[in-house]
């Protein structure tokens, strides 16, 4: 009793610990971002323009709505980091003359804020100084408008804009090869003849202020500097980045728990029933003595709570302790200066009341049925319980089973409810097994089609701006090179009806190898001569269907507004696009033989010639590899999913194990006296063991099948939940998964069979003769 | 004519404990069985009686002294001795029949039959206990007695040597329990087998060939029965 107490709890624990786990998780990070965006007075909407004067400022204040507005310079740079041969780049932010004042501020980690009066001081991000082992003191070569400047590491910070530091067009951060930088707005300024005006824009709005409109006037009055249209703070990179993951994590933080306490809760209630139903002797004892029903109820519901209570209690242990280990990762992943751990009532509570409400149920629907037979009737011997021939043997299988065998086959026949029962309790366990390793499967299978069959060059090489085609050439002739394909990227916002989506338009060329589209089926399909093609989770966000037109609002330029047929759907598992043949992008823009960059396969022999090659261009302002690509991807699916599923993975574990031991328990306690009179007849150990096992062994055998569909289904729902603008999960479950879950299973039972071995060894064989079942 | 001897035992003695009491329920007992016949043990509930019989059969070690079965030494047999022992040449009847709910009368004898080394049909074990019938009937469809009655065929299908009978008629009215006995009386008979009855009713004792009497762990008395009643004349 107590090896099955003790595994009733732990059941429940890992449902619990699961639970408090993911919703502490999700909360204490929620509530952290909170409040650092709090103390740094992260703004509410944000702009930028080409260049417009300081005055406008003042015009854009006095708007209604408008709280606090602050301006400043912005400029991609490219950077060289001594010993560091790969290219870098990165965003240069003007700092104002007071940094502790104002929106945005810097959370400074290290060092000090840069004299507002020095043009060779510098702040790094803490993601980059961190990558490169930079400390205040350092040195770094920044190219600030075409001059290659040597500057000083005064301080490394954190900035609530880029919590989430990610290249533009990049789906994943690379702290290695992207970095943020803040300068003395001053010296910026200079450098990019900024003196008296500015290109970036935030600000935060009046409690009263209509968000859409404050952006319509503040569109209307940047228009003529360049404005690249304002958006607010759902809109900005970071944020929007960490919200979808969040948004992810929430998901997943409702899905496990509810599929971990559900399942759980079913066990406990089974495992308890069963228990319960092994007392009926106990039960009509109590009675005879003149305990009513509803005593001999609160006894054994006495004896359920405090089962419960020990499994709610270490799985909260458990629980807070995961969920602060896994916040602290988080919290390291995502570069909050601090966590603010929220562990809210509520969790505590539903924990605590959906466990004891499955034990309550399961207890009192078996103690009702024991108590309900007369105490008399229940100290006599049972009648033989009712048994006939199983279908398989009525088939004309019966000669070939032996009579273990077919003991065997009756009893889980004669129980049908029970049997099928004890093969969903152990299903389940395989199932949960599942869904913790499923995911691992689909990031691979993820990376395979993203990087092995759609985006294949070795190289992604952005320029400035927008260039003639003639540039391709150029890095065409680059040491290393093989060859490029050339591609035009354009800011848009898409718009069908009501609804519409900010995303880049990509021109391609058709038939090119190193930038390919896929279809549903992931065979690679032609890009149509016009239209536009959009990634499928794109069209459905917008409400479109092939061959509706779509309203394209070009964020750049004179950001004319067009009309464009949507030629088709593509799967693409990373990132949100809309693909456009490169003449047509460049039709549509009613411009010429426009490239924005290229993509190059390169030899490897070759790349830091390449690199040195790329880093003299002037025109080009950044190169994504795509390796270090990959890498990233698995950084960050690693650290926000892998962990997450692996601890996941060991609950389940435990639950598997918790459920196989006590199903096997209560096998023994319901034939022990059966296999003791086997046992005096003169059968061995073994073969009374393999009646046991036996059964024991069919259902779990039975279960496994039946647990990959459950598991499949439970993929499937978190799969569905995983779709998000960063990437949807798919359904991919390898033959790995499978085995896994089954194995566990397996060795759960084999582990259970070897405990309960144990006890058939030790069975009483005089006192099983004494008395009557 | 010198008496094959299937059991002898010398100064038998088992000892429990009981927590911190210690209880002798034998206390060196001597005692011959010969082949064939047919003993009643009998005795009130803490006699020594069933602790007895448990060791004759294998299940239960004894405290101090000797039992031979056939120049076999139980005493210092191991578990997996004593299980093949009890495979091949004992043959038990308990109280509560102990069959196994899930086979039918046939298989619960089959159950035996397909470890044993010279068995008897199930058929044939069922026929001489009179259920040649009911072959294919689940002990829940049977009557206590039928029930019973199987687990003499099944104890007896083995072809034991020794046939060991815990209260088989403990749990059964008179009727039903004389047809059981009638049945031990006819394995005795026409089969050979040596039979151990354990009772504490003094009236089955008129069928034995002897009769031992237990009190308090100790062999009271042995009497051999001039002339056997047949069970079917008995009344309790």
């Amino acid at each position: 009793m107590k090896g099955q107490a003790l595994a009733i709890s732990l059941v429940i624990a890992s449902g619990v610990a699961t639970f408090i786990m993911s919703r502490s998780t999700h909360d204490s990070l929620e509530r952290t971002q909170a409040a650092f965006y709090q103390e740094t007075r992260f703004a509410e909407l944000f702009a930028t323009l080409k260049r417009a004067p300081e005055s406008l400022r003042q015009r854009i204040q006095s708007l209604p709505g408008v709280d606090v507005v602050e301006t400043g310079t912005l400029a991609d740079v490219k950077v060289d980091i001594e010993g560091f041969a790969d290219p870098v780049r990165g965003i240069l932010v003007s700092l104002p003359e007071n940094p502790e004042d104002g929106l945005n501020r810097l959370y400074l980690r290290a060092g000090r804020f840069v004299d507002p009066r020095r043009d060779d001081e510098l702040i790094v991000s803490e993601a980059f100084a961190e990558a490169h082992t930079l400390r205040p003191g350092d040195g770094l070569y920044v190219v600030i408008n075409g001059r290659r400047k040597h500057l000083r590491i005064v301080g490394v910070a954190l900035s609530p804009e880029y919590i989430y530091q990610i290249a533009p067009g990049d789906i994943f951060p690379d702290y290695k090869r992207y970095g943020i930088f803040w300068m003395a707005r001053r010296a910026l300024s200079t450098a990019y003849d900024m003196e008296g005006a500015f290109n970036n824009l935030s600000l935060t709005l009046s409690a009263q202020a209509q968000e859409a409109e404050v952006i319509e006037r503040i569109d209307d009055l940047l228009e003529s500097y360049g404005g690249l249209g304002a958006y607010s703070r759902e809109n900005q990179l970071s944020h929007r980045y960490l919200s979808e993951e969040f948004r992810q994590l929430e998901r997943m933080a409702m899905i496990f728990p509810i599929i971990f306490l559900g399942v759980s809760a079913f066990l406990l209630n089974m495992v308890v029933s069963r228990m319960v139903g092994t007392q009926r002797e106990q039960i009509a004892i109590l009675k005879a003595f003149g305990y009513s029903t509803t005593d001999v109820g609160l006894h054994y519901i006495k004896l359920v709570i405090v089962i419960v209570i020990i499994g709610v209690g270490i799985g909260l242990i458990c629980g807070v302790w995961l969920g602060r280990g896994l916040g602290g990762l988080y919290m390291e992943f995502y570069r909050f200066p601090f966590l603010a751990f929220e562990l809210r009532p509520g969790t505590i509570v539903t924990a605590a009341l959906v466990s004891i409400a499955a034990a309550l149920l399961g207890t009192i629907f078996s103690v009702r049925r024991a108590a309900g037979i007369a105490p008399a009737e229940a100290m006599r011997p049972e009648a033989p319980a009712i048994y006939r021939e199983t279908f398989f043997e009525k088939m004309g299988l019966k000669r070939v089973l032996s009579q273990p065998s077919r003991m065997i086959a009756r009893h889980i026949e004669r129980r049908p409810m029970k049997s099928f029962l004890s093969i969903i309790g152990i299903a389940m366990a395989c199932a949960i097994m599942m869904v913790g390793s499923f995911q691992e499967d689909a990031i691979d299978y993820m990376v395979d089609i993203q990087f092995g069959r759609a985006q294949r060059e070795d190289l992604a090489v952005t320029f400035v701006e927008p260039t003639s085609r003639r540039a391709l050439y150029d890095l065409e002739n680059t040491p290393g090179v093989q060859y490029g394909e050339p591609f035009r990227v354009v800011p848009v916002k898409l718009r069908f009806g009501h609804r519409h989506y900010r995303t880049g338009i990509q021109g391609i060329e058709s038939g090119g190898d190193l930038q390919r589209l896929l279809n549903k089926d992931l065979n690679v399909i032609a890009l149509p001569a016009s239209g536009i093609v959009l990634t499928e989770y794109l069209g459905k966000r917008l409400g479109v269907q092939p061959g509706d037109t779509l309203t394209v609002e070009v964020l750049t330029g004179s950001r004319p507004h067009r009309e464009i047929q949507v030629a088709a759907f593509v799967s693409q598992y990373l990132g949100v696009s809309g693909y456009m043949e490169l003449s047509a992008l460049n039709r549509l823009m009613r411009e010429g033989n426009a490239i924005s960059g290229a993509y190059l396969a390169v030899d490897k022999a070759y790349r830091t010639q390449t690199f040195a090659a790329l880093k003299e261009m002037p025109r080009v302002a950044g190169t994504t590899i795509r390796e270090s690509a990959i890498k990233s991807f698995y950084e960050t699916m690693g650290e926000t999913l892998l962990i997450f599923t692996f601890i996941n993975t060991i609950l389940a574990s435990t639950i598997a194990f918790g459920v196989v031991y006590n199903s096997a328990r209560i096998m023994l306690s319901e034939r022990s006296r059966e296999l003791a009179s086997l046992r005096v007849l003169g059968l061995t150990r073994g073969e009374i063991s393999y009646i046991m096992l036996g059964e024991l062994g069919v259902l779990t055998l039975a279960a496994i099948p039946l647990g990959f569909l459950i598991g499949w289904r439970f993929c499937k729902v978190i799969s569905d939940n995983l779709q998000t603008d960063l990437y949807r999960v798919p359904l991919i479950l390898e033959s790995s998964t499978f085995g896994f879950a089954a194995t566990v299973v397996l060795i759960s039972t084999f582990v259970s069979g070897l405990i309960v071995r144990q006890h058939l060894d030790h069975l009483d064989l005089v006192a099983v003769l004494k008395t009557k079942e | 004519m010198q008496q094959e001897i299937v059991f002898q035992a010398r100064g038998l003695t088992k000892v429990y404990s009981m927590g911190e009491v210690k209880v002798h329920a034998l206390k060196g007992i001597d005692l011959d069985l010969y082949a064939g016949e047919l003993v009643v043990l009998l005795g009130a509930s803490g006699s020594g009686k069933s602790t007895l019989l448990n060791i004759l059969g294998g299940l239960d070690t004894a405290t101090a002294g000797h039992v031979n079965y056939h120049g076999r030494d139980l005493t210092v047999a191991n578990d997996r001795e004593l299980t093949d022992y009890r495979r091949h040449h004992i043959g038990f009847v308990f109280q509560f029949y102990n069959l196994i709910p899930s086979l039918t009368a046939r298989e619960n004898v089959g159950v035996v039959t397909e470890i044993a080394r010279d068995p008897m049909k199930p058929e044939e074990a069922l026929a001489i206990v009179g259920l040649g019938e009911r072959l294919d009937h689940f002990p829940a469809q049977l009557s206590g007695g039928e029930q019973q009655r199987v687990a003499i065929a099944r104890a007896i299908a083995k072809r034991p040597a020794v046939l060991l009978c815990d209260e088989p008629t403990g749990a059964l009215d008179l009727a039903t329990g004389i047809i059981v006995l009638e049945a031990l009386e006819r394995v005795n008979r026409e089969l050979g087998t040596a039979t151990v009855l354990i009772t504490h009713n003094a009236e089955i004792a008129d069928m034995a060939d002897r009769v031992i009497y237990l009190r308090d762990g100790l062999i009271t008395e042995i009497r051999k029965n001039e002339e056997k009643r047949a069970a079917g004349s008995l009344k309790w």
